[in-house]
């Protein structure tokens, strides 16, 4: 689903801020994908190259056999139309109701509002809030908003889902409804998930694979059991919590 | 108090009302677009343009540094040349949207500041196009707090068109300084200010209703 060659990104006019620097990895199709780091790793930057909000300094990424960096205007545009995204601040339209909010990206894709209502009806049902279509997002709570953005982000029928810390403003119940929620949505609509987080219990829980990474570099990758298991690296213990952090 | 008293004051709450809400609107009409350019092409904006933003900078600054009375003034052989004459709330309407205009972008700009930079992240990772983001993003989620800026427009333009009353624009400003200052008649001079401050309190009423009525947040 996603191919990522040599990806490197840079800040700052003189290029000073490495963000990633030569992020090798690819995601199979239907997989449940995390990326794990501390903050300021640069595992959002990668999420954000991915979901085309960022445009990479070198390296290639490829979507479903589709070469994306570069792209501009319309094709960029058709290209985001094709992924889902969801955040750790949900991001909801405060002014808009619950349904309002889901038709949202079939109302910028211009569908005829009746299919948009229904379409978006069932992804309500979906996410188990059809008795919120008419509320409005200060109504409800972390997890009701974060499901309600889960439905916004499959309106369009993506193939992949960017998951941007989807469960960090969460308590851990709430944390665990929205990762089944997520695999439930992996398992029956087949849709590829990639999940930035730095906690490892989301890893743990729903991952079938996993990066990790620290300090901008990919510092190792594998199977989740085998990762978690037999960790390579010293962040990776540091994140299992296996070792003191020190002053890092 | 005569009628003919009574009348005059009547007389000065339309012109004050007339000169306010007709310059509020006008306004509007320069300064909302203005505003939005000014965010959308600053650094952070969804389409930054430095030198465009810098131009729009020095525009809102230069017409919110000129005290109103003296734009007033200088602006008399653009006025004559707009309406035909320089006398009358008409005319002084060409200055109040002139000076209210660029106060009214700052306002729409920090409307639009304040909001959470991730909706409109979210709206462009679903494609939005900017178009789609101002009109369906930005500004819906603006609302109620462009409705709370628009109490501050109005409000002061009931004060500047006070001030436009001194070159004979007419209103309640007019009465105030013919009768309180010229004729030494403080008693209409009061009853001037006490009907100001009632329009003002009203004004401010008005649109604090309608703001908390269409803002979804605080349910």
């Amino acid at each position: 689903m996603i191919e990522i060659t040599g990806l490197t990104k840079v800040f700052g006019a003189d290029g000073s801020i490495r963000a990633l620097d030569n992020i090798n990895l690819s995601i199979a199709d239907r997989d449940i994908f995390g990326v794990i780091g501390m903050s300021g790793a640069g595992k959002s930057t990668l999420l954000r190259c991915i979901a085309l909000l960022e445009q990479p300094t070198a390296g290639t990424i490829s979507i479903d056999g589709q070469p994306v960096q570069g792209l501009k205007n319309a094709a960029l545009i058709k290209m985001r139309r094709e992924i889902g995204v969801i955040f750790q601040g949900y991001n909801l339209l405060m002014q808009r109701t619950v349904i309002k909010n889901v038709m949202f990206p079939l109302e910028i894709g211009r569908m005829p509002k009746e299919a948009a209502l229904k379409r978006a009806m069932e992804l309500l049902e979906l996410v188990g809030l059809s008795d919120k279509a008419q509320a409005y997002p200060s109504q409800l709570s972390g997890g009701q908003k974060q499901r309600v953005a889960i439905a916004r982000a499959l309106a369009v029928k993506p193939k992949l889902l960017l998951c941007d810390e989807p469960t960090s403003a969460l308590d851990s119940l709430t944390t665990r409804s929205i990762l089944d929620l997520l695999k439930e949505i992996n398992k029956e609509l087949g849709v590829t998930i990639l999940i930035i987080t730095h906690e490892i219990g989301v890893v743990r829980a729903i991952c079938n694979r996993v990066a990790v990474i620290d300090n901008s570099n990919l510092i190792e990758m594998g199977e989740t059991s085998e990762v978690l298991e037999h960790p390579k690296s010293d962040i990776t213990r540091l994140l299992l919590g296996q070792t003191q952090g020190g002053d890092r | 108090m005569t009628t003919k008293i009574i009348f005059m004051l009547l007389e000065g709450i339309g012109g004050t009302l007339y000169m306010t809400l007709l310059s509020t609107l006008f306004a509007y009409l320069i300064g909302l677009p203005l505003g939005i350019l000014t965010v959308i092409t600053g650094r952070n904006g969804i389409k930054p343009c430095r030198k465009l933003n810098m131009v729009l900078g020095w525009i809102v600054n230069i017409g919110r540094s000129i005290p109103f009375i003296i734009l007033i003034v200088a602006l008399i052989p653009f006025t004559k040349f707009v309406i035909g004459r320089t006398i009358g709330p008409t005319a002084a309407i060409v200055p109040l949207v002139i000076a209210a205009a660029p106060f009214i972008a700052r306002l729409v700009e920090q409307s639009l500041e304040e909001l959470d930079s991730g909706i409109v992240e979210a709206a462009k990772t679903m494609g939005a196009s900017n178009w789609q983001i101002i009109y369906k993003v930005l500004l819906p989620e603006a609302i109620p707090s462009l409705i709370r800026g628009g109490s501050i427009t109005t409000i002061t333009l009931i004060g500047y068109s006070a001030m436009a009353g001194c070159v004979g624009a007419g209103g309640l400003g007019d009465i105030a300084i013919r009768y309180g200052y010229h004729r030494y008649q403080s008693d209409i001079m009061i009853i001037t200010i006490i009907l100001l401050v009632i329009i003002v309190q009203v004004i401010q009423c008005i649109f604090n209703l309608a703001a908390n009525k269409i803002d979804k947040r605080n349910r």
